[in-house]
């Protein structure tokens, strides 16, 4: 098993945050694991991406030319993904800020509306965890323990209240997965 | 060792340093490495017995390398390629002094200021001197997170223990990329065996004197053949390398750092689909393990450099072979990160040429593919 997921988005949407938690939870699992933020003459506001790759061995390149996953949290992400996801892949994309979906019959396509949801929860800065919580659940890269032990490894330190938040987040995106609402 | 942890290289060798006892660290910033300074600046303002200056030059700071080393500190700076050349003078008085320090390049592009992608083609600058005069650098090279940690407290003690400056060679992606990490428990500086030759006042003692400066052409031979014999000793001792699936292997392909695990991918993808196919990877490029390289050489058909340069390695590759097989490139220069199937292609490219003259290279079949393209 090699699977590499690419989560996308704008500068503040928390996309780095998603593969850190994701890269984080598959260690706790004793998997490989790598984790590479985009880098470059990034501006802000500007689009910022990471590729996450889990696997059962040695990962040879952290780079995905063609993800089995890809998360898009804005248009321009999905543009520049849509075709690059393997055939049989997933792509998940936030439906609040994308209302067009890749013409692509190869590849599931996944509709979450994390800003709707996470206002809904009370909190806007959610969004990421309730789509990185949708992606666990249909991907199945990790297990929702995993993750949740994740947030807190990754805002040790942070006050309680906001892993809750992050946690809740993860929990919110899994039920819209499985319930559709 | 402790328990794993997710961290970016950059921060994994700033750890391990100090975890290797570096007490002093000096540079100047420039991407792709910042997060190492950033990393032992937040940590060194924990400790008392801790120094970080970020100094107004790449000059200054390998100057105050200079500094901390002669007065016995475990010390380290950090830069990119261009920050590196700049660093190369005082690199050479290091070696002249025989003082022992630690130097890390995280390549990028180039030549001139190139860009900011992750790239190798420093290998020239980094193994065959740099600076002016006839000196060498121990030259480790990592390709994983854990291997940065291991070779950060690895690059200490072969300084301290040749008194030498000691290069550690990788790569913009390489200190961007997170891995999990197990760190080994960290060494009191004040464990360490004492350095005679240090420079700390002379009260009640006869002076001491570290020099590179030798008018005497005389004096100035001796200094130069102590540092050759140095080199032996150096070259006999320290290299090392990994041989991955080589035992049975018909062709072989060498790389270092990243090149060299995006080629694993590559060799692995094709062993799914019967080729006989090896890596060797130096893991330390001065001295270059020539020897069990040699070997290889007389029993396989065909090696392939594979670099993210225009062929730098490969010239080592050809010295230690001799001519007993044949050798040939495939690169990706200026910042290109090739893919596993990239580089798989490259191989099977050459193995088909060796195959024209031997055995027939392996049926691939669809199932086989299937196989390869699951594993790659």
């Amino acid at each position: 098993m090699l699977l590499k997921t690419v989560f996308s988005g704008f500068g503040g949407q928390g996309v780095l945050m998603m593969g850190y938690v994701l890269a984080v939870a598959g260690m706790r699992e004793d998997k490989h694991v790598t984790f590479l933020p985009a880098y470059g003459a990034e501006v802000r506001g500007g689009t910022a991406n990471c590729t996450v790759v889990v696997s059962d061995k040695e990962i040879a390149s952290p780079v995905a030319s063609s993800p089995e996953f890809v998360v898009a949290m804005n248009y321009p992400s999905m543009v520049k993904y849509r075709n690059m996801v393997k055939t049989g892949g997933s792509m998940f994309l936030n439906s609040d800020l994308i209302s067009e979906t890749p013409q692509r019959n190869d590849v599931r396509i996944v509709l979450v509306p994390a800003n709707t949801l996470a206002h809904e929860m009370g909190n806007d800065r959610s969004l990421n965890m309730i789509m990185l919580g949708a992606v666990v659940e249909v991907t199945g890269l990790v297990s929702a323990e995993s993750l949740g032990e994740a947030v807190e490894t990754v805002l040790e330190g942070k006050k309680q209240g906001l892993i809750d938040m992050n946690r809740q987040g993860l929990q919110r995106g899994a039920r819209f997965i499985s319930t559709g609402k | 060792m402790g328990r794993k942890v997710l961290m970016r290289g950059t921060h994994v060798l700033g750890e391990g340093a100090i975890r290797a006892g570096c007490r002093a660290y000096f540079g100047y910033p420039i991407t792709p490495q910042n997060e190492l300074p950033e990393y032992m600046a937040a940590a060194f303002a924990k400790m008392d017995d801790a120094v970080f200056i970020q100094a107004e030059s790449e000059l200054a700071s390998i100057n105050m390398v200079i500094g901390a080393s002669v007065a016995g500190a475990r010390v380290m700076t950090s830069s990119s390629s261009p920050g590196i050349s700049l660093k190369q003078e005082g690199i050479s008085y290091l070696a002249a002094m025989e003082l022992p320090a630690v130097i890390v390049n995280m390549m990028r592009g180039g030549p001139g200021l190139g860009n900011i992608a992750p790239a190798q083609g420093d290998y020239f600058q980094a193994t065959k001197g740099g600076g002016h005069g006839d000196y060498r650098v121990i030259v480790l090279a990592p390709a994983y997170g854990q291997e940065i940690a291991d070779m950060a407290r690895k690059a200490f003690d072969l300084a301290d223990h040749y008194r030498t400056p000691v290069m550690i060679l990788g790569d913009g992606m390489m200190g961007q990329m997170m891995e999990p990490v197990a760190f080994p428990d960290p060494i009191d500086p004040a464990s360490l065996p004492k350095k005679p030759w240090v420079l700390d006042g002379a009260k009640g003692r006869p002076s001491k004197i570290v020099r590179s400066l030798w008018l005497d052409t005389t004096l100035e031979e001796e200094v130069n053949w102590r540092l050759f014999r140095k080199y032996e000793a150096i070259d006999r001792e320290v290299p090392d390398q990994e041989m991955y699936l080589t035992d049975d292997a018909e062709m072989i392909v060498v790389a270092y750092g990243t090149a060299a695990r995006i080629a694993k991918g590559g060799v692995n993808r094709l062993r799914e689909m019967g080729y006989k196919v090896g890596l060797y990877r130096p893991k330390t490029l001065w001295p270059f393990p020539s020897t069990p390289l040699a070997e290889l050489s007389r029993r396989v058909g065909r090696m392939l450099v594979f670099e993210m340069s225009t062929g730098q390695m490969l010239e080592d590759v050809k010295l230690a072979v001799e001519g007993r097989c044949t050798v040939t490139f495939y690169g990706r220069p200026g910042g290109i990160v090739s893919t596993p199937e990239e580089v798989a292609r490259a191989i099977t490219f050459e193995y088909r040429k060796m195959s024209a003259a031997g055995p027939p290279a392996p049926k691939v079949t669809r199932e086989s593919e299937a196989k390869a393209a699951r594993s790659a």
